[in-house]
């Protein structure tokens, strides 16, 4: 077999997927399927990575796609959270349809759409075209904005406007920037090739600096606001707390992670074109603003996923300032504050999916006494909270040390602003969540035992990561790091 | 003839700012649509006359899918949309219209500014509309803000898209096929998206039409 079979496979099975769930999607069987569906593109996308880390960066399809160690890394995080995704949701949903819900053509949008935003952020990743990638990431938009409407109430509905609007205008600007990067490469290369990101990336230095500077501004802003960097950020809670909770697990794990990969393609092209630091330090500060302003909007929050997407907008400020710093340390603490965090917040969605279940409601007060009721829940969500809040030995205590001890060499007064946010985030979310496990029990049992080895394999995986990196894993980020460092 | 297409493609970008000012001080929602339409054929003649200047082929198709996409297919999507809604006599009202144009014609000075540096490295016949395409950008953004209806705001991301499209057309003879063609899907999708929307938010809350959504996007 051949990369070009294999990356058809990974691309491919998602849209037949989506088609025969389009039909099926309403079964008794439909969540199976949906399950073997992300099982069968999780293992052509293994396939493919493996491929990538033994035969290096290529190209697939002529020019078309290509691989290199950065994104067969998004590419195999993004298929094994679809998976575990699709495993979560299949006592979820049908608790969901029991509770009347969710209708037939409700499951049946839900199913097909989850596949074609799996298939849009892996096309997102593998394409080698600037445009094709803009395409992408505003497909996934597209196909996401009517699950967070899907249970039809007036708040659902203005969250999805938001999501809709919000994103819409962002990704215009996305568009405008990369139009402006086209004008900036049709100077010096031929048009066939002016918007390959592989002819971007070689000619770089030769891109016209003014140009190209503008472009990155409007770049960072369009693809920002789907990160969900402050100040573009209101969308992100809304679409996180109306919709299914299995699509606000794949929503914080994964289409923040790839709309955080555009900007870092972006960058590194405009760091080659402009060498002055400037995209670094933007990045620096969108991401140092969201971190605090995040923080200090956790104070607020009454629901408990809202709670949670706000700390999504924190962490991703995290990376984004990471990979701002740039350099090898901060941009392996990046790479690896990625994995983990796609990991535990995906987790935490899980739990706390089930326990809003459980209470029958998704305010935090209303949430009470987990442990009495389902232990496991209750221990999973404590444990993945204390991991995302950064308690030493998961994975994000890890990412977040790397990240401080590089402040502390290269921006100094930043690393007390971040430890301030870092402590206030974790009074403010354990103190909640603390209420939420224990105390007197308010919750009922589900008629459908809860999906929770994601949980916990996903938890492992964190807990693994905190406390030893494999060779093969490290050299593979450090290939990764070198692919940022341009 | 480089000249008089330059006189012209300008002057058709002069339209494309006239029609995004009318835009943010219209206050029906049918005149909004026939501006939209408006704005399309402006586009494609646009398309055209760059077509044939530079004797590129593509630019025709971009011309064509334009045509049918936002002159034909896009106007009749909304217009069947507003009828069915029964919101195509409604009057909305704007606040203080004179403030709005003046901040329109700040936020063209400042669209300017911006691309000056960018507009002398531009090859194409158009350069000089760059900064009127950016403006326009900035003023459908405006319109999106200022209206509280659905619909309106609708508009005015579909009019910030065509103004995005004209941009690539200025500044580089289009983008490449295979991008205009997603882009394009990529909007048309989103307007069936947002059509289905608007009537299920109807379904929902029967009596309090569209203006419900309306009145939540103020919290």
């Amino acid at each position: 077999m051949n990369s070009a079979w294999i990356l058809a496979a990974v691309l491919g099975l998602p849209l037949v997927a989506s088609a025969c769930l389009a039909f099926a999607g309403a079964r008794r069987v439909a969540p199976d399927l949906n399950a073997a569906f992300s099982l069968l593109t999780l293992a052509a996308a293994l396939l493919l990575v493996q491929r990538t880390l033994a035969h290096g960066a290529g190209f697939v399809f002529g020019h078309a796609f290509f691989v290199d160690p950065f994104n067969v890394f998004l590419v195999a995080l993004t298929a094994f959270v679809g998976w575990t995704t699709a495993l979560f949701s299949k006592p979820y949903m049908r608790v969901e349809r029991d509770r009347g819900r969710m209708s037939a053509n409700r499951m049946r949008l839900y199913h097909a759409m989850y596949h074609l935003f799996v298939f849009a952020m892996l096309l997102a990743l593998l394409t080698n075209n600037m445009g094709v990638l803009w395409v992408a990431m505003e497909a996934a938009t597209l196909a996401t904005v009517l699950l967070v409407s899907v249970y039809r109430t007036a708040a659902s509905y203005d969250a999805a406007w938001k999501y809709f609007i919000l994103c819409g205008v962002g990704i215009a600007q996305a568009l405008f920037g990369t139009i402006l990067l086209y004008l900036a490469a049709s100077r010096v290369l031929s048009d066939g090739d002016a918007l390959l990101l592989t002819s971007l990336t070689a000619a770089k230095a030769s891109l016209d600096p003014t140009i190209v500077s503008l472009a990155f501004v409007f770049l960072l802003i369009g693809y920002g606001t789907k990160v969900g960097l402050v100040p573009m950020h209101s969308w992100l809670p809304d679409a996180h707390a109306e919709g299914p909770t299995p699509i606000s697990a794949v929503l914080s794990g994964l289409l923040l992670n790839v709309a955080l990969y555009a900007v870092l393609r972006c960058k590194v092209l405009a760091d080659g074109a402009l060498q002055n630091g400037l995209p670094g330090r933007l990045l620096v500060g969108f991401g140092l603003v969201s971190v605090l302003v995040a923080t200090f909007s956790l104070f607020r929050q009454t629901d408990a996923k809202r709670l949670f997407s706000f700390s999504s907008i924190e962490h991703m400020g995290m990376m984004t300032f990471a990979f701002g710093l740039g350099g090898p340390v901060a941009t392996f603490a990046g790479l690896l504050h990625m994995t983990v965090h796609a990991l535990i917040k995906s987790a935490i969605f899980f739990t706390v999916g089930h326990a809003a279940q459980k209470a029958g409601t998704q305010a935090i007060d209303g949430i009470r006494g987990l442990v009495r009721v389902s232990p496991v829940v209750g221990w999973g969500m404590l444990l993945g909270t204390l991991a995302i809040l950064g308690m030493p030995p998961f994975g994000v205590f890890a990412s977040e040390f790397l990240i401080l001890t590089s402040t502390m060499h290269t921006l100094p007064w930043a690393a007390p602003l971040l430890m301030v946010a870092l402590a206030v985030a974790f009074a403010v979310i354990f103190r909640h969540v603390q209420h939420m496990v224990f105390g007197e029990a308010t919750a009922r049992r589900l008629e459908y035992r809860p999906a929770l080895l994601p949980v916990f394999v996903h938890l492992a995986i964190g807990l693994v990561l905190g406390l030893y990196i494999p060779a093969w894993l490290d050299a593979w980020y450090r290939a990764a790091g070198a692919v940022l460092a341009g | 003839m480089h000249g008089l297409a330059t006189q012209i493609v300008n002057f058709l970008a002069a339209i494309l700012l006239l029609i995004s000012f009318a835009m943010l001080s219209q206050r029906r929602i049918l005149a909004l649509i026939h501006l939209y339409t408006l704005q399309g054929v402006t586009l494609v003649l646009a398309n055209l006359v760059l077509g044939f200047v530079t004797d590129d082929t593509h630019l025709y198709v971009s011309a064509a899918l334009t045509l049918v996409l936002k002159v034909g297919l896009i106007p009749w999507i909304l217009y069947r949309l507003a009828r069915h809604l029964r919101i195509t006599g409604d009057v909305e009202s704007l606040l203080n219209i004179p403030a709005t144009l003046l901040t329109g014609i700040v936020l063209v000075v400042v669209a300017f500014n911006v691309a000056l540096p960018v507009t002398q490295f531009a090859a194409s016949v158009a350069r000089g509309t760059l900064g009127i395409a950016l403006a326009c950008v900035l003023l459908s953004f405006m319109m999106m803000i200022t209206r509280a209806k659905a619909i309106s705001q609708v508009i005015g991301f579909l009019s910030m898209e065509n103004a995005l499209f004209f941009a690539a057309a200025a500044a580089t003879n289009g983008m490449p096929m295979i991008v205009e063609l997603g882009v394009g899907l990529d909007v048309l999708v989103g307007m069936l998206i947002l059509g289905v929307f608007m009537f299920q938010i109807r379904q929902q809350f029967d009596s309090l039409d569209i203006h419900h959504l309306a009145e939540h996007q103020d919290e």
